[in-house]
């Protein structure tokens, strides 16, 4: 059964408690990054990607590069639900000889590359792209990206190179939460308008609300032939879902005091109920129970 | 390149020049491709430095152009490889090597994607172009990255074999060369392994361990010092830097009375400093003296001047090795 909207909603809501289990239980992480890029993992994994732990393997499976390695709790959360490997690892994180570092690795099951360097993905996602296109494979590469990453010059060398090979099989995300570690985005390094500047290397562009899983799943979610890239700019609020954390950059790789983090709790716990609530009424109405 | 005694010294030898190490590399791989349409070259605006103009004419489907952007060229080289390509990016060593490092570092070598980075017009073959175009760090900072293996072939058969190789090889490579025409060096059907130094000549009083363009002055040198003080010199061509025949270069210390290293690189992070650490940490003291590029703006002038300058050539290595012997 695929899941509805509000079902992913719960999802996320979990998600997101992990997240913040795990970067409390580590004293280090990547807090506010992960919150906001939540939704699009979220419908990425459960609606979007055909990866599995059966098909990881698969020469036809689709690729999720995380260029913003540093939001790799989210990944690892997710990863976990998948079923690639036991949540009790990410118990482990950050620990001496674990593999569940502060950044995605392969030798974490289902991470493609490892990342953490910012501007590399989109380069790899146009290598694996113009790959599939050589084998005529169905494949679809995505690949996330920070929006500070973008000031990183290899990402418009990547992108002058996607539109050039007309891959349309690429989609970019950017994770537009208008922060970055230093503050707002546009102070640090102005990168707007990103429209345009996607459109001007030679893209098709969309800009979503980047919590809106309708919205997510219609737009990742559709395999297109127009000969061109897709950037999608999803704009997020970095600590998304806890209110203390929403839009403030110290929460970039800030930990949670322990009454920070029960505070937090407290908040997704009553959203997650509330959610629950709603998403039982909903199958009530639809006739489901 | 040479000097005329140099040039008599190498006809005595019986010794024929080859082609350029480019050349092999190019129509080694591009018989390679045309059997495996998974082989792939990658460009940034490079196939007419790396000779690969008729790969592109007879398989243009094997050939990824990613215009003057070395960072893109090395990840998007990545991404093939993840997806099953056989890849070689092809770009200067100058270029590649530097800035592209990080993408080496992560997206070949830390990510494992096995892709052959191939540095041409390596060391100094751009002499004349001035240091923005000279890789004199590239074996230094490559070796101080985990799972790249760095080769340096010497001549026509070792290009050959090590572009063979790389081709199936269970490790991302690094593989430079120049683009000047070259000795060859060995006979017909020789072997060939990466890590596997060949002793081109043995001898007990002097060893020449060289890597790439500088073994055939290894090899004249000794040739000299055996026809002018009738000494017997051993020359080992050290093709691999990475993996390092430690074993190769023990023996040397522990069986001649001096070594001499040779490198078209800077004197640091090098072949040897290389043989300096496996010498030293095995408790052989050898007499040691490392020829190559010392910590100075690099003279002015073609490839061959650079190395007479510095000492890579016949007479500068059989003075470097008869001062070690005093
Ligand atoms: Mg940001």
């Amino acid at each position: 059964m695929p899941y509805t909207d509000r079902q992913l909603q719960l999802k996320s809501i979990g998600y997101r408690k992990k997240i913040l289990k795990y970067i409390t239980g580590a004293g280090a992480g990547h807090t506010g990054g992960s919150l906001s890029c939540t939704d699009i993992l979220t419908v990425l994994y459960n609606r979007v990607l055909n990866v599995s732990t059966q098909t990881f393997k698969s020469p036809d499976r689709d690729r999720y590069i995380q260029s913003k390695g540093h939001s790799a709790e989210a990944l690892f959360v997710v990863l976990a639900d998948k079923g690639f490997y036991d949540e009790k690892e990410l118990e482990t994180l950050c620990h001496y000889q674990s593999h569940w570092v502060g950044h995605p690795t392969r030798h974490v099951p289902g991470v493609e590359h490892n990342t953490g360097g910012l501007g590399h993905g989109l380069s790899i996602g146009v290598g694996t792209a113009i790959a599939g296109k050589k084998d005529n494979k169905a494949f679809r590469v995505f690949v996330l990206l920070g929006d500070g990453e973008l000031a990183e010059g290899s990402n418009w060398e990547a992108a002058m190179a996607a539109s050039n090979y007309k891959l349309d099989n690429l989609i970019a995300i950017v994770d537009h939460n208008t922060l970055q570690i230093s503050g707002r985005t546009r102070d640090v390094m102005s990168n707007e308008p990103l429209d345009e500047k996607f459109k001007a290397f030679g893209w098709d562009v969309a800009i979503i609300d980047g919590h809106d899983y309708p919205l997510l799943t219609e737009t990742l979610g559709t395999c297109r032939t127009t000969g061109k890239p897709l950037a999608v700019i999803a704009n997020t609020v970095k600590g998304r879902g806890v209110s203390f954390m929403e839009d403030v950059a110290k929460w970039h790789h800030g930990v949670p005091s322990e009454k920070e983090y029960a505070q937090a709790m407290a908040e997704l716990d009553a959203a997650f109920t509330a959610a629950a609530e709603a998403e039982k009424n909903e199958r009530v109405e639809a006739g489901a129970l | 390149m040479f000097s005329p005694a140099a040039k008599t010294v190498a006809e005595s030898l019986g010794l024929k020049m080859g082609k350029a190490n480019l050349e092999v590399f190019a129509t080694t791989l591009q018989s390679m491709a045309e059997l495996d349409r998974d082989i792939l070259a990658v460009t940034s605006d490079s196939r007419g430095s790396g000779k690969l103009g008729p790969f592109a004419q007879a398989l243009p489907d094997q050939i990824v152009e990613v215009g003057i952007a070395e960072q893109n060229l090395v990840g998007v080289a990545a991404g093939l490889a993840s997806a099953g390509k056989k890849v070689f990016a092809v770009s200067p060593a100058c270029f590649l090597s530097a800035r592209a490092l990080e993408q080496i570092k992560n997206d070949v070598a830390y990510s494992d994607n096995r892709v052959n980075l191939i540095g041409i017009s390596a060391g100094v073959s751009y002499g004349a172009l001035g240091t923005t175009h000279h890789s004199l760090h590239d074996v230094a900072a490559l070796r101080a990255i985990n799972n790249i293996d760095i080769v340096v072939p010497a001549d026509n058969h070792e290009t050959r074999a090590a572009i063979t190789l790389a081709v199936d090889h269970d490790k991302p490579t690094f593989i430079r060369f120049g683009k000047a025409a070259v000795y060859d060096l060995y006979p017909a059907n020789a072997g060939f392994d990466f890590g596997k130094a060949a002793v081109l000549r043995d001898g007990t009083d002097v060893a020449f361990i060289g890597t790439g363009e500088t073994v055939i002055h290894c090899l004249l040198a000794a040739e000299h010092l055996k026809q002018t003080k009738g000494l017997s010199c051993r020359v080992i061509s050290m093709h691999t830097i990475k993996p390092f025949d430690v074993q190769t270069v023990l023996e040397a210390g522990r069986e001649c009375r001096a070594v001499v290293t040779a490198e078209e690189h800077f004197i640091f992070g090098g072949l040897g400093e290389a043989c300096a650490g496996a010498l030293m940490q095995a408790g052989v003291m050898a007499k040691l003296k490392i020829v190559g590029i010392p910590d100075e703006y690099t003279v002015t002038g073609a490839q061959a001047d650079i190395y007479r300058h510095y000492g890579l050539s016949m007479e500068g290595l059989s003075t470097a090795a008869t001062a070690l012997l005093k």
